[in-house]
């Protein structure tokens, strides 16, 4: 199977930049000029761009992987030569011709390409991947355990203590409870605890409601803690679900699917030490739907970028817990060519259902994965909301999905008649990711 | 089941479940202070606990257990837009220059790479002439560009099409877009006369200029009747603008109402009156401008050489000033030259070759003037040529562009001669253009640049290359010329592409040149090519056969 020689759309490249700035820097670098001695060839692109200084930089794509490499400083992934290296063979397919590799891009590859494999055969083998050494490991997860569970002890103790004073406290100035025990959480090893506990500080005076608001997500993270305190007398599955929400995130051991996958949204949430992103994937032959994260350090972008609206070959390892939605992508992930249908949907009354169903296995969901198959976005009085195209129900959009443009281009491509939606349905409603016209049903449109 | 149904915002609450506001009572207020009632505590348990435990329970249960709410009425469909679709790289293309737009270059050095934001309004325009419509995800990023800049809105709300207007309903950051919606569709067919009639009588102020507009374009008898049957009852400021519609098909037919409009109570109207009717050479205003003119300006048979003499009017009396001239003079201007100046700029020109025996407009020119009035005169003949799109007195007082400017006839005012060039026929502007490049270079070609048809047609094209490469090896900075730079990026034909091949090169340095110039010239002209290479491939995006 040659899918190698398949060309990325500009809009593609483009969703694969990790802010404006670079997408726009990228941009200015998709013409021939600055470039010289591209060329492409097996899956890859290169070329040596001219920046401000003397030598110009040396940058190679891999497109299979995707994977970059580029001689400039800068600390953007990909960087903005990759982006212009991929958006000049986006807008014009005779501008790079098809050529050998030069020894700096060709070792590259090879030993990138060759740690693939490597890692595919280590995986296949089975044994290998462990660690040296099993007994010290043992050890090493009790000690985490312990402190983990004084951690869960103590806040327990905490929570306790606010109930008592009551949560109209919670609201005084100067109330600083949330970040000094965030960070003992942290010190307890449990950054799923920290995250909530920060979650809780934003709640006080947020608006009309907070203080039930705060209760319910006190009574959640008291759940976590009880479940985190009896984790062993629960049931496999479940206790997994409570380790991941504590923190201790389960390895990706279940079995790989390969399929095609149409890339539906991909999305970053930073706070001060941590950008998050996340990436929708559909499977369009065995309808599954995979999350796959990627990490980056404060003001870093994450490494992972998938263009939204390509359809990838390649396969996911999916993880346990938590509605085995997260997956880890294998090394080799090609784009092919072919219709990318949405994801078949249902009404908005079945995407409730199905967050529903989800909480069953794991109740500190906020939302789950849907597809609503014609729905009209509406203005009703509270703000948005997407109706079923028979004007019996709809969903309201969260608060968050209002105010982004990506609400506009929701109601332009929809112009008043059905359409379908991808986003995530949960307790605040609904956020839309992508969506599809009838008329142009292959064609993704990227809402976030 | 009816009573089931809730809308899933955070926070919502069963409004029955009285249980759920008891606990929510008792956290707010605190347990040691308020224990909720119905709450079974296990033995051992403290009570915050047992409040949580059941608070957990509520919240996931009301989780699981959401229901939709009711859905209110659609917003109306968006009107079908017949055109078609754009091109799948034409589309792309759009994407990436709607994402530019944002990023204004840095100021001072612009780098070798095209400026997006300039290429949008061509791009803008050529997609419209072959009738595509923007694709409705693009909208709102189309509708964004348009708020943010005036010059691109007619073309984005062309493009936009009816779906555009639809949406900009719904949102009031774009509601410029339904202000005079002149390209938008809301308006009434011209020839639909009840629809035009009740828009004239009922519509907004915008409106009816563009309706005014739109009928006058198509049957300019048609536009004159519906102004004249309100004319009495509008406002001074409403006149006058309505006044200034007229300009588009002016004939004769319309001289009987303008001449009326002399009368007029607003001071401007009567001028904009007076201005179109001496844009008319048979109006009897014209006639009465030229029996006032050529009191004043005459020949002097006595002298030796042919000489043209000029009395100026000793007054100004009320019948001038009925035909639109103003009577006090801008501070700094004598009054009588002031009178002459507009009694010759309102006069016909073809007045003047009859008084100068048969003369044509080039030996008029050419005639020396006695005491001193040349500026004056001449200056006053190009504003009449202007006015009057006059092509062979345009001709006359632009001289030959070998001449240099400060010297010739007419006027030594850029604007003032690329307006006369404006008169002219493309390719004649064009030419001349290109010799008045060749002769004095490009520090001044800005002005005149701008009036030219694009893609500018060869000589002039060529003309401008060969001045740029002359400035660089004279060893000016880039800069100096940035202007004119800027134009050849978006006005060049993309075919100069190869002619700048070679001077995209980096020299080597010269001694007596400014440090660093070639490289910034190397970088300027690089960014001149991939600009042109851009445009070829932006109009072979849209014109490629749709599969």
């Amino acid at each position: 199977m040659n899918a190698m020689g398949v060309r990325w759309t500009a809009d593609q490249v483009l969703a694969l930049a990790p802010d404006d700035a670079s997408r726009r820097a990228g941009s200015k670098l998709g013409t021939a000029g600055p470039w010289s001695g591209t060329g492409r060839g097996e899956g890859a692109v290169w070329g040596r761009c001219k920046g401000s200084g003397r030598v110009p930089y040396r940058t190679v794509v891999d497109t299979t992987g995707p994977a970059y490499l580029c001689e400039c400083p800068s600390r953007k992934f990909p960087c903005k030569h990759a982006l212009g290296l991929l958006l000049l063979q986006a807008s014009d397919g005779a501008a790079i011709e098809e050529a050998a590799a030069p020894d700096w891009a060709g070792q590259w590859l090879t030993a990138r390409r060759g740690h693939a494999e490597s890692a595919v055969r280590k995986s296949g083998g089975g044994a290998a991947g462990g660690p040296a050494d099993p007994e010290a490991a043992r050890r090493r997860a009790e000690r985490r355990a312990a402190r983990i569970t004084s951690g869960a002890e103590e806040l327990e103790q905490r929570l306790a203590d606010l109930l008592r004073g009551g949560l109209a406290a919670a609201e005084q100035p100067g109330y600083g409870l949330w970040e000094e025990t965030a960070a003992r959480m942290v010190d307890a090893q449990a950054p799923g605890l920290a995250g909530r506990v920060r979650e809780l500080g934003a709640i006080p005076g947020s608006g009309p409601g907070w203080p039930v608001r705060l209760l319910e997500e006190c009574a959640l993270t008291h759940l976590l803690d009880r479940a985190w305190l009896g984790v062993d007398r629960l049931p496999a599955p479940f206790a997994t679900t409570v380790r991941t929400r504590i923190g201790l995130t389960a390895p990706a051991e279940g079995v790989p699917v390969r399929d095609h996958w149409l890339v539906l949204a991909q999305y970053d949430a930073a706070d001060a030490r941590l950008t998050t992103r996340r990436i929708w994937l559909h499977g369009t032959t065995s309808g599954r739907t995979a999350l796959l994260l990627s990490f980056g350090a404060a003001g870093r972008a994450p490494r992972l970028a998938l263009p939204v609206g390509a359809v990838l070959d390649g396969e996911l390892t999916p993880h346990a817990g938590s509605g085995r939605l997260r997956a880890e992508p294998g090394e080799q992930f090609v784009p092919v060519e072919g219709p990318a249908a949405p994801p078949p949907g249902g009404p908005v009354g079945a995407a409730l259902d199905a967050y529903g169903r989800a909480l069953r296995e794991d109740p500190w969901l906020d939302s789950w994965p849907v597809t609503l198959s014609a729905v009209v976005p509406a203005r009703a009085e509270y703000g948005w909301q997407l109706a079923d195209a028979d004007g019996r129900e709809a969903l309201p959009l969260t608060p968050a999905a209002q105010s982004r443009p990506g609400l506009w281009r929701l109601v332009a491509l929809s112009g008043g008649a059905p359409v379908t939606v991808f986003g995530e349905c949960g307790h605040r409603g609904f956020t839309p990711l992508a969506a599809w016209s009838p008329e142009t049903p292959g064609e993704t449109v990227p809402l976030i | 089941m009816e009573t089931d149904t809730t809308i899933p915002t955070a926070g919502a609450v069963l409004a029955e479940d009285g249980f759920w506001e008891e606990l929510v009572t008792s956290a707010l207020l605190g347990t040691d202070r308020r224990a909720p009632a119905g709450l079974a505590v296990a033995p051992g348990g403290d009570l915050p606990g047992a409040l949580l435990d059941a608070a957990a329970l509520h919240t996931v249960r009301r989780r699981a257990g959401l229901r939709p709410g009711p859905a209110v009425t659609p917003p109306e469909r968006a009107p079908e837009d017949p055109r078609g679709p754009l091109p799948g790289a034409a589309r792309r293309r759009l994407d990436q220059l709607l994402a530019g737009r944002a990023a204004p270059s840095p100021a001072g050095r612009r780098g070798a790479a095209p400026d997006l934001a300039e290429l949008l309004p061509q791009w803008l325009a050529l997609a419209n002439e072959l009738g595509y419509k923007a694709p409705a995800a693009a909208l709102p990023a189309l509708l964004d560009a348009a708020r943010a800049r005036t010059d691109l809105r007619p073309q984005a709300l062309q493009l936009a099409g009816p779906r555009g207007l639809w949406l900009a309903r719904l949102n009031p950051e774009w509601r410029f877009a339904l202000r005079g919606a002149g390209a938008g569709g809301s308006l009434p067919d011209p020839g639909d006369r009840e629809a035009v009639r009740a828009l004239w009588d009922e519509g907004l102020f915008a409106e009816r200029v563009a309706l005014l507009a739109a009928v006058r374009t198509r049957d300019p008898a048609a536009g004159l009747a519906l102004l004249a049957s309100t004319w009495t009852t509008e406002r001074a400021e409403d006149r006058l603008m309505f006044l200034d519609s007229l300009r588009a098909g002016l004939s004769g037919a319309d001289e009987e109402f303008l001449e009326a409009a002399l009368g007029d109570r607003s001071r401007n109207v009567r001028a904009t009156a007076a201005e179109l009717l001496s844009a008319l050479p048979s109006s009897a205003l014209a006639g009465r401008m030229a029996g006032r003119a050529v009191t004043c300006v005459g020949l002097d048979r006595t002298a030796e050489s042919p000489t043209i003499i000029v009395e100026a009017p000793h007054e100004c009396d009320t019948g001038m000033q009925r035909d639109g001239l103003a009577a006090t003079p801008p501070a700094g201007r004598g009054e009588r030259s002031w009178w002459l100046g507009q009694l010759v700029e309102a006069a016909p020109l073809s007045c003047w070759p009859r008084r100068f025996g048969g003369r044509d407009p080039e030996e008029i020119v050419a005639l020396p003037v006695a005491d001193d009035w040349q500026g004056e005169l001449h200056a006053a003949w190009c504003r009449a040529a202007v006015r009057q799109r006059d092509a062979a007195w345009s001709r006359a007082l632009l001289g030959s562009p070998a001449t240099p400017p400060a010297t010739g006839p007419g006027t030594s005012s850029l604007a003032e001669r690329a307006q006369l060039l404006s008169t002219l026929p493309q390719e004649e502007r064009a030419l001349w253009v290109a010799s008045f490049i060749a002769a004095h270079g490009m520090s001044e070609a800005f002005q005149l640049l701008g009036v030219c048809e694009v893609p500018w047609a060869e000589p002039l094209g060529g003309a401008v290359i060969d001045a740029l490469d002359i400035a660089r090896e004279a060893g000016s900075y880039p800069w100096s010329f940035s202007g004119v730079m800027g134009l050849a990026e978006r006005c060049l034909a993309p075919e100069a592409a190869r002619q700048l091949e070679s001077l995209t090169a980096r020299p080597d340095e010269a001694e007596d040149v400014s440090p660093g110039a070639g490289g910034y010239w190397s970088e300027a002209f690089q960014r001149l090519v991939s600009t042109l290479r851009l445009r070829e491939a932006m109009r072979a995006e849209l014109t490629e056969p749709a599969l």
